[in-house]
C-alpha cells in the first residue's frame, strides 16, 4: 500500500486580480522508504503542495484534490484534531529558514521536549534524555549545553540540525524536507544533506525532498518529479531521468549544470516562470520551450506514458536509438 | 527564444486600481469615505443648507427640544441651545470649522515634519541628532498639554489652536519620514539616481520622498482626527475657536451646566464630532491595509 | 545590554536639559511682567516691585535664573505659586497621588480588557468577533472623551442614579490622607461604607480614562499577534500538531506582547493628557484640574513647574519602559 497518495491536486489564491493557480492538477505517489525529490524554479508551486498537504496554508488558500490519503487515513475529511495527531508524528516537515522557523523566545530544549510533549506520552526526564538523544543523533556537539540555548545564539547549520531533531523526535512515517539547504553555507549544505540521507538509512522513513538544486537530487534522490509553474511536467527515477529526459523542461534543466557544459557559455532558459499576469494559453513551457510550434501555444498538453516519464508535452522527447 | 504570442494575459492593473481594489473590499472603509464626503459637502454649501444663521438668537425659542419631542418643533429640528440659537445650524456650520481645522492643522504638520525628517535622514550626523533630540523634547510633554500652554501663551483662539497642534504633531511625521528615508537610502535605485548625477533636492522629492508616502499618508488621515478632537478638547476647555463660533467642541463648553435639563445640547455636538472622527478613522484604516504591502493577499 | 542600557540613558540627559529649557522659557515669552501680572488690577508702588523682583529672583541675569531653575528641580524648589502663595513643588505631589491612582485603574481596565480582546480578535481573523470587537476599538477612540463623560453621567448618574457626578469619595467621609491614595486610606480608616464609596467614585472616572488605551491596546495587540501569526515560528508550531491555544496563548503571544508593552509604556502620556480632561469633569482634584485652573488663572510658576514635572515623570517612564524592552526582548537582553 503507498504510503502517500494525492491525485488532482489544485491550490488557489484569491487575490485582487482573480484566482491565482498556484497548483495545477498535481499528483503525487511515495512509498514508504522512497526518496522523492520535488525539483522546480520558484514559482513552480513544489512548496506550496505540500504546504497544503499539511494544512499549512494561509486563509486565503483553497485546496481542492480529488484523493489525499496518507496511511490509509483520509486526509481531506479529517478534523483538526485527528489532524494535529497525524502532523508533527507521522508527517513532519522542515523549513527553508532554520533561523526564523524556530521560536526567538524559547530554548531549543524547550521546543524539542514541546514535540515530544504533544505527541507521545514521556515522563519529563524521559523527555529531556530523548532531546538529548536527537541532539546527539543530529550531530550537535555539546547536546545538554545545546538544550538551553536560544535559536539566535546558534548558527543556521545548527538551527536546523535541530529542526531536523524536532522533526525526527516521534519517528514519523514521512519527512518533507523543503529547502532545507539553500540558506545555509555550501559546506554546511553538504553536511545536512548527508545526515537527512543517514536519518532515512537508520529509521526507514520516507523523504521527500524539495529543491531547485539538481546537483542535490543526483545525490540523494531515488525518484524525481520536476514541476513547472503549478504542474508535474515529469517524473522518473533519478538515473533515468539524468540519462533520458522526456521533457523539454527538463532537459533545459539539466543541460544548464555546469557540470554538463561543453562550450564556453553556460546554456539557460530564457524567459521566466509565468506569474499571474501572463499564463500561457497552451502549454505553460511554450514560451521559453525551443521546439514550441502552434499546437504547443494553443492546446494544454497532455500527461504521456510513464515509458515516457509522465512528461506533459505534445512533443515528449524520445531516446530511442 | 521566447514565444510572445502565446500569452493570453490579463493587463497588469497599475497602482491605483490595485489600491483602489483592497480599499473597497473593506466596507469600513467605504462607509467612512462616503461619510466624510457627505459631510464635506456639508461644510462646503453650509450657508446654503442650514435653515438659520448660526448666531442668531431667537429669544423667544429658549432651550427648545429637537422637533420630535414635546415643545419642540419643525422650525428648530434640532432644538436650540441655551442663548435660542438653531442647533442644526449651529452643527452645520460646525463642519465647516471642523473641516477648515482638519485640513489647516495635517497641512502644517505633515509639509514642517515631511520636509525636517527629509533634512535629518538626507544630513545624517549632527544635524540628523539635534532634530531628533528636539522631537524628543516635544515629545516628551502630553500632546494636549503642550498644546493648552501654548495656547495659554499666544492667546486664546481657534487660529492659535491650530498652530498649537500643528506643532504637536508634527514629530511624528519628522520620525516617521526620517525612519523610512533611512531604509531608503541604502538600496540601489537611490545609488544609481546618485551617481546619475540628481541634486539633492531631486534626491529628497523625487526619488525618495515617494516611496515613504505610504505611511506618510495613513499618518495624515490619523492626524485629521486627532487635530479634530484636540480642537474641540481645546474649544470645550475654552481655549480654542471663542464663542459664539460655533465650533463643535465650543458647544459643548456652553452646555455642560444643561446636562441634566437639555440632553439635545450635549449630545448632538459630541456625535457630530464622534461620526466625522470614526469616518476618517475608517478611512485611515482602509488605507492603511491597501497600502500595506505585508497586509496584501497576494 | 549594559551598552543598549547605557545609551538609553544618555539620550535622556539632552533632552531632559531641552525640556526645561522649554519650561523655563514659556514665562518669559510672555507678553507683560510676571511681578505686574501677579499683582494684577491694583497695581503696586515701585519699592514694593523692586521687592518682589528680588524676591522672585527675577531681577537677576537670565542664564542665572535659569540655572537655579535647574538645580532648584533637584532640589524641589520649584518657585512658589501665584495664586496660593505656596510651594509648587508640594502643590504637584499633594495632587499626584489622585491622578495616579485613577491613572492606574484606568490602565489596569484598559490592559485586562485590552489584551484578551485584540487576541480573540487576531484569532478570528475576518470574522464577527474581530469586526465586533475592531469596530467597538474604533468608535472608543473616535469619541472626544470629555463627550463620553458626559454621556455616561447623564446615563449612569442622571437617569439610573447608579454613580456620583464628583469627588473622590462622599463627603460624609474623612479620614487623613497618609499615602494619598484613596482606595487604600478609605480601606485603612476602617470606616463602614468608605471604600465601597470610593470605589463607588471611582468606576465613571476610570472608564472615561482608560477607554481610548482600551482601545489602542486592543488594536495594537491585535495587529501584533497577527504579524507574529503570520511568522515563519508559528508555521513550524502548527506542523508540529500543536493545539491552536497553545500557539496562540504562548507561542504567538509571548512575541505579540513586545510591542505591545510599548505601547501600554507610552500610554502614559495619553492617560496623563487625558487626565486633564477627566479630572475637569468629574472635579477630581488631581495635577490634570491643577494644571488647567493654573494655566487659565495666569498662575505662571505653577503652569511652568508642573510642565516641567509632567514632563519628567513622562520621560522616566519612558526611560523604564525602554529598559524594560530591552530586558524583555531576547534578542537584546542575551548579547
Amino acid at each position: 500500500m503507498a504510503l502517500l497518495e494525492v491525485e488532482n491536486l489544485s491550490v488557489g489564491f484569491s487575490t485582487a486580480n482573480g484566482m491565482f493557480r498556484a497548483v495545477d492538477s498535481l499528483d503525487v505517489h511515495v512509498d514508504a522508504g522512497d526518496i522523492l525529490a520535488i525539483v522546480g524554479e520558484s514559482g513552480s508551486g513544489k512548496s506550496v503542495s505540500m504546504l497544503a498537504l499539511m494544512g499549512l496554508l494561509p486563509w486565503v488558500a483553497n485546496v481542492t484534490a480529488d484523493r489525499m490519503v496518507f496511511n490509509g487515513v483520509n486526509m481531506l475529511e479529517l478534523t483538526a484534531a485527528a489532524r494535529r495527531d497525524i502532523i508533527g508524528r507521522e508527517i513532519t516537515m522542515i523549513f527553508q529558514e532554520p533561523m526564523s522557523s524556530l521560536n526567538p523566545c524559547f530554548t531549543v530544549g524547550f521546543q524539542i521536549k514541546e514535540a515530544l510533549a504533544a505527541h507521545l506520552s514521556l515522563t519529563r526526564k524521559q523527555r529531556h534524555n530523548r532531546a538529548i538523544e536527537l541532539l546527539e543523533q543530529v550531530g550537535l556537539p555539546e547536546p545538554e549545553k545545546r538544550l538551553r540555548a536560544f535559536p539566535h545564539q546558534l548558527s543556521g547549520g545548527m538551527n536546523q540540525r535541530v529542526m531536523i531533531a524536532m522533526a525526527i523526535a516521534c519517528q514519523p512515517l514521512l519527512l518533507i524536507a523543503d529547502e532545507p539547504t539553500t540558506a545555509l553555507d555550501v559546506t554546511i549544505q553538504a553536511q545536512i544533506l548527508e545526515l537527512l540521507m543517514q536519518l532515512q538509512r537508520d529509521t526507514g522513513m520516507a523523504l521527500i525532498l524539495i529543491t531547485h538544486d539538481m546537483g542535490v537530487v543526483a545525490e540523494t534522490a531515488q525518484r524525481v518529479s520536476v514541476q513547472y509553474a503549478g504542474q508535474k511536467v515529469e517524473e522518473q527515477s533519478v538515473h533515468q531521468l539524468f540519462a533520458n529526459p522526456h521533457h523539454p523542461y527538463t532537459d533545459a534543466l539539466l543541460a544548464a549544470l555546469p557540470e554538463r557544459a561543453s562550450g564556453r557559455l553556460l546554456p539557460s532558459i530564457p524567459g521566466v516562470v509565468p506569474g499571474q499576469f501572463d499564463r500561457p494559453r497552451g502549454c505553460l513551457f511554450s514560451p521559453r520551450c525551443e521546439k514550441a510550434d502552434s499546437v504547443c501555444t494553443n492546446q494544454s498538453p497532455p500527461v504521456s506514458g510513464s515509458d515516457l516519464g509522465l512528461a506533459r508535452c505534445h512533443y515528449p522527447i524520445r531516446h530511442d536509438a | 527564444m521566447s514565444n510572445a504570442d502565446s500569452i493570453d494575459a490579463a493587463p497588469r492593473p497599475n497602482r491605483f486600481q490595485e489600491f483602489w481594489y483592497y480599499f473597497r473590499e473593506n466596507r469600513g472603509a467605504v462607509v467612512g469615505l462616503v461619510i466624510f464626503i457627505s459631510f464635506l459637502i456639508v461644510a462646503l454649501l453650509a450657508d446654503i443648507i442650514a435653515p438659520h444663521s448660526p448666531t442668531h438668537q431667537f429669544r423667544e425659542h429658549l432651550l427648545q427640544p429637537p422637533a420630535w419631542q414635546d415643545g419642540g418643533s419643525m422650525q428648530f429640528l434640532l432644538g436650540t441651545d441655551p442663548l435660542g440659537r438653531d442647533m442644526l445650524s449651529r452643527l452645520i456650520h460646525g463642519a465647516r470649522y471642523s473641516f477648515f481645522i482638519g485640513l489647516v492643522v495635517v497641512t502644517l504638520a505633515v509639509s514642517g515634519g515631511v520636509i525636517t525628517g527629509l533634512i535629518a535622514g538626507f544630513a545624517g550626523g549632527w544635524i540628523d541628532t539635534l532634530i531628533m533630540r528636539l522631537m524628543d523634547i516635544v515629545l516628551a510633554f502630553p500632546s494636549l498639554l503642550l498644546a493648552l500652554v501654548m495656547v495659554a501663551i499666544l492667546g486664546p483662539s481657534l487660529e492659535n489652536a491650530m498652530i498649537a497642534i500643528a506643532i504637536v504633531l508634527q514629530p511624528h511625521y519628522v520620525r516617521l519620514t526620517r525612519a523610512s528615508v533611512l531604509s531608503e537610502l541604502p538600496k540601489d535605485y537611490v545609488t544609481s539616481a546618485r551617481v546619475a548625477g540628481a541634486s539633492i533636492p531631486r534626491l529628497m522629492f523625487v526619488t525618495v520622498l515617494p516611496n515613504c508616502l505610504p505611511p506618510i499618508i495613513v499618518q495624515a488621515a490619523l492626524s485629521f482626527s486627532s487635530a479634530i478632537l484636540d480642537a474641540a478638547a481645546l474649544g470645550f476647555l475654552g481655549l480654542g475657536a471663542q464663542p459664539p463660533t460655533p465650533e463643535w467642541g465650543t458647544m459643548l463648553s456652553e452646555a455642560r451646566e444643561f446636562i441634566l435639563r437639555a440632553w439635545w445640547v450635549v449630545t448632538l455636538p459630541g456625535v457630530a464630532i464622534l461620526v466625522t472622527v470614526l469616518a476618517i478613522n475608517l478611512m485611515g484604516d482602509g488605507l492603511r491595509d491597501a497600502l500595506d504591502p505585508k497586509l496584501k493577499r497576494s | 545590554m549594559s551598552g543598549f542600557l547605557l545609551k538609553r540613558i544618555l539620550t535622556f540627559v539632552p533632552t531632559f536639559i531641552g525640556v526645561s529649557i522649554i519650561t523655563f522659557m514659556f514665562i518669559r515669552i510672555l507678553p507683560g511682567d510676571p511681578i505686574i501680572l501677579m499683582a494684577g488690577e491694583r497695581g503696586m508702588t515701585d519699592e514694593r516691585y523692586a521687592k518682589l523682583m528680588a524676591q522672585f529672583g527675577y531681577d537677576r541675569h537670565v542664564l542665572v535664573q535659569y540655572w537655579d531653575y535647574l538645580t532648584g528641580i533637584f532640589r524641589g524648589d520649584l518657585g512658589i505659586s501665584f495664586k496660593t502663595k505656596k510651594p509648587v513643588w508640594d502643590e504637584f505631589f499633594t495632587l499626584f497621588p489622585a491622578t495616579v491612582e485613577l491613572s492606574l485603574c484606568a490602565m489596569f481596565f484598559a490592559v485586562f480588557l485590552g489584551i484578551p480582546a485584540g487576541i480573540v480578535a487576531a484569532v478570528n481573523r475576518g470574522k464577527w468577533p474581530d469586526q465586533a470587537l475592531m469596530s467597538t476599538a474604533l468608535i472608543g477612540y473616535s469619541m472626544p472623551i470629555f463627550w463620553w463623560a458626559l454621556l455616561l453621567i447623564i446615563f449612569f448618574s442622571g437617569m439610573l442614579g447608579w454613580t456620583p457626578v464628583s469627588g473622590r469619595i462622599s463627603l460624609l467621609y474623612y479620614f487623613p490622607a497618609d499615602t494619598g491614595f484613596m482606595l487604600i486610606d478609605s480601606f485603612r480608616s476602617g470606616q463602614k461604607g468608605a471604600f465601597a464609596s470610593a470605589v463607588h467614585h471611582l468606576v465613571l472616572p476610570t472608564i472615561v480614562l482608560g477607554t481610548i488605551p482600551l482601545a489602542v491596546i486592543a488594536r495594537q495587540t491585535r495587529s501584533a499577534m497577527l504579524e507574529v501569526l503570520g511568522e515563519d515560528y508559528v508555521r513550524t508550531a502548527r506542523a508540529k500538531g500543536l493545539k491552536p491555544m497553545r500557539i496562540n496563548g504562548l507561542h504567538a503571544l509571548r512575541n505579540a506582547m513586545i510591542p505591545v508593552i510599548t505601547v501600554i509604556g507610552l500610554s502614559v502620556g495619553t492617560l496623563l493628557a487625558g487626565a486633564i480632561l477627566t479630572e475637569t469633569i468629574f472635579s477630581w482634584p488631581g495635577i490634570g484640574k491643577w494644571m488647567v485652573q493654573a494655566i487659565e488663572s495666569r498662575d505662571y510658576p505653577s503652569v511652568q513647574g508642573g510642565l516641567m514635572l509632567i514632563a519628567l515623570i513622562i520621560m522616566i517612564v519612558n526611560l523604564i519602559v525602554d529598559l524594560l524592552y530591552g530586558l524583555i526582548n531576547p534578542k537584546i537582553r542575551r548579547n
